[in-house]
């Protein structure tokens, strides 16, 4: 029996993902907003919080402003969220409680970005190196890539993990990929085409990397009470949890231990939850490195075994645990804070069973976990049949 | 005055800005020590330098000289160039625990090409100056055997 809950995901959309020439930022903001009120079946003037990320395309030091001017609203509370990669996570958590305090009745969640599209090359390069330490790190020529490699290098080193372990991250999402009409990657893979893909920081190769797309997601968070006028089964927010450990890897307490544990044993204890009770997990993957430390840190493996499990298919449906189900970052889409958010919309659908040929049969409970920075910033969730 | 030498070939990669707090290290490195900051309060080295101990967050803080000696801590072999270290690739980018405790962020300079089998976790490393610009030196690492 599920936990008394007091918040719920009650819209969740996305939009076409991609390449998708023409767009613009806030036009995939409003385009992922409205649908995601009419799935939540509301109206724009329903909603009294708004909660936003961040941009590279169009960066704004206040964007939860421009994106309410930009579609029109004016809600009593808006706020924009920076955490990286958990950023999706963490406005979701947010929107739980502003709901639960009864400070807002349905606050939207948004994010998107045009970055496939939208940006130069150069500023995209340039746009991800800001993520080192401007002393520390990169006058020694560090990129996104070899920031993580640095924690692939250190975890193979110290659990055996093998570069066929991390492929097999890759190769599950893109047999979920597969099966989504949506996916940006829709052309099978093995094993040996992530070890022979390019290489981009040693041990992490080309197919090891997550995508770079267009595209936008968001959501509908309403008060339990709120909620009960909503067209579809509302999703329910059981609990949360979030850990920093550090922001940059050279002030990382630990390269093979991470906050991810801690912000999920918040999630689970604050749900009354264990991770073996849950049916589908959508986990963090900008890179093979990140979902493998994550799903063994979590408690749904054990140090060592989600390599060897993915390799035999317990990430797939029907295996152990079902996971990114959608294809992920890694082949799906990733559109900066957005990326984030199709997790979760990911897992509103399963809980929904509008997965289609995805569906992990009768999942009542799933978990979203998002990471910003490098393995630095942590955000788990846990959401439950309504 | 005729016969300057040819100016050496621009340095592309990005420097490094000290501040206040950061400046005695950066000011060690040109002059080739590799210098940390230490706790008088709780005994600690840290990095990177700040305005305090990160331990115990005293503001009671000295300089002094490091061994320069270290290990690899991890390591990546980083194909895909960053910005200014196009003509660089293969580098290898590490993570150096030094023998005082902290972990810093530096390059290998190798005398071969970095392969997964001349570069390890834990192999013995100890400090090099490369003089970058005539205002910039960065602290890097060279195999020790
Ligand atoms: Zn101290």
């Amino acid at each position: 029996m599920l936990k008394d809950w007091r918040a719920a995901i009650t819209g969740a959309a996305d939009t076409a993902v991609g390449e998708l020439p023409g767009s613009s930022c806030m036009g995939l903001h409003a385009e992922a907003a409205l649908l995601a009120l009419a799935d939540a079946g509301l109206r724009p003037g329903q909603i009294d919080g708004v909660l936003c990320a961040y941009s590279l395309t169009e960066p704004h030091p206040m964007l939860a402003s421009v994106f309410c001017e930009y579609l029109g609203i004016r809600p009593s509370y808006s706020a924009a969220i920076q955490a990286g990669g958990a950023t999706g996570c963490v406005m979701a958590m947010q929107a739980q409680a502003l709901v639960e305090a009864g400070l807002c009745r349905h606050v939207l969640v948004v994010a998107a970005d045009n970055r496939l599209t939208g940006m130069t090359r150069d500023r995209a390069v340039a746009a991800l190196a800001d993520f080192g330490h401007p002393q520390f790190e990169r006058p020694y020529g560090v990129t996104i890539p070899a920031l993580y490699a640095l924690v692939a290098q250190a975890y193979m080193h110290e659990y055996g993990a093998t570069r066929e372990h991390l492929a097999a991250m890759a190769v599950a999402a893109r047999t979920h990929a597969l099966r989504h009409p949506k996916a940006q990657m829709r052309r099978p893979i093995a094993i040996a085409d992530v070890l022979a893909s390019r290489p981009i920081a040693e041990p992490l190769c080309l197919l090891d990397c997550c995508l770079i797309s267009d595209g936008g997601a968001a959501l509908v968070v309403s008060a339990r009470d709120a909620a009960r006028d909503a067209p579809k089964p509302p999703a329910a927010l059981l609990g949360s949890g979030q850990k920093n450990t550090h922001e940059h890897i050279i002030a990382a307490p630990s390269l093979t231990a991470f906050g991810c544990r801690e912000s999920a044993a918040q999630a689970f204890g604050r749900a009354g939850v264990r991770p073996a009770d849950i049916d589908v997990a959508e986990v963090y993957d900008s890179f093979t490195i990140t979902l493998l430390v994550e799903l063994e840190s979590i408690g749904f493996f054990e140090k060592g075994e989600a390599g060897p499990a993915a390799l035999a298919g317990a990430l797939d449906l029907g295996g152990r645990l079902p996971c990114n189900t959608h294809g992920g970052l890694l082949s799906y889409a990733h559109s900066g804070a957005a990326g984030g958010l199709f997790h979760l919309v990911e897992a509103v659908r399963q809980l929904r069973g509008e997965a289609e040929a995805r569906q992990v049969r009768g999942a009542e409970l799933a978990f979203v976990h998002g990471d910003g920075g490098i393995l630095s910033a942590h955000c788990s969730l846990v959401l439950g049949r309504g | 005055m005729t016969g300057n030498p040819a100016p050496a070939a621009a340095y592309k990669g990005p420097l490094p800005r000290a501040t206040p707090e950061t400046q005695p290290f950066w000011d060690g490195a040109k002059a080739h020590k590799l210098m940390l900051p230490w706790c008088e309060d709780c005994g600690q080295a840290h990095f990177y330098p700040r305005a305090l101990c990160p331990h115990c967050h005293s503001v009671r803080l000295a300089w002094r000289q490091a061994s320069g000696r270290g290990k690899v801590h991890t390591f990546v072999i980083n194909h895909k160039a960053a910005r200014g270290f196009e003509d660089k690739v293969p580098y290898v980018i590490a993570v150096i625990e030094l023998e005082e405790g902290p972990r810093m962020m530096s390059n290998l300079v190798m005398d071969e090409t970095p392969t997964p089998e001349n570069v390890h976790v834990e192999m013995p490393v100890a400090v090099v100056f490369d003089d970058v610009t005539p205002e910039v030196t960065l602290p890097k690492f060279r195999p020790v055997r």
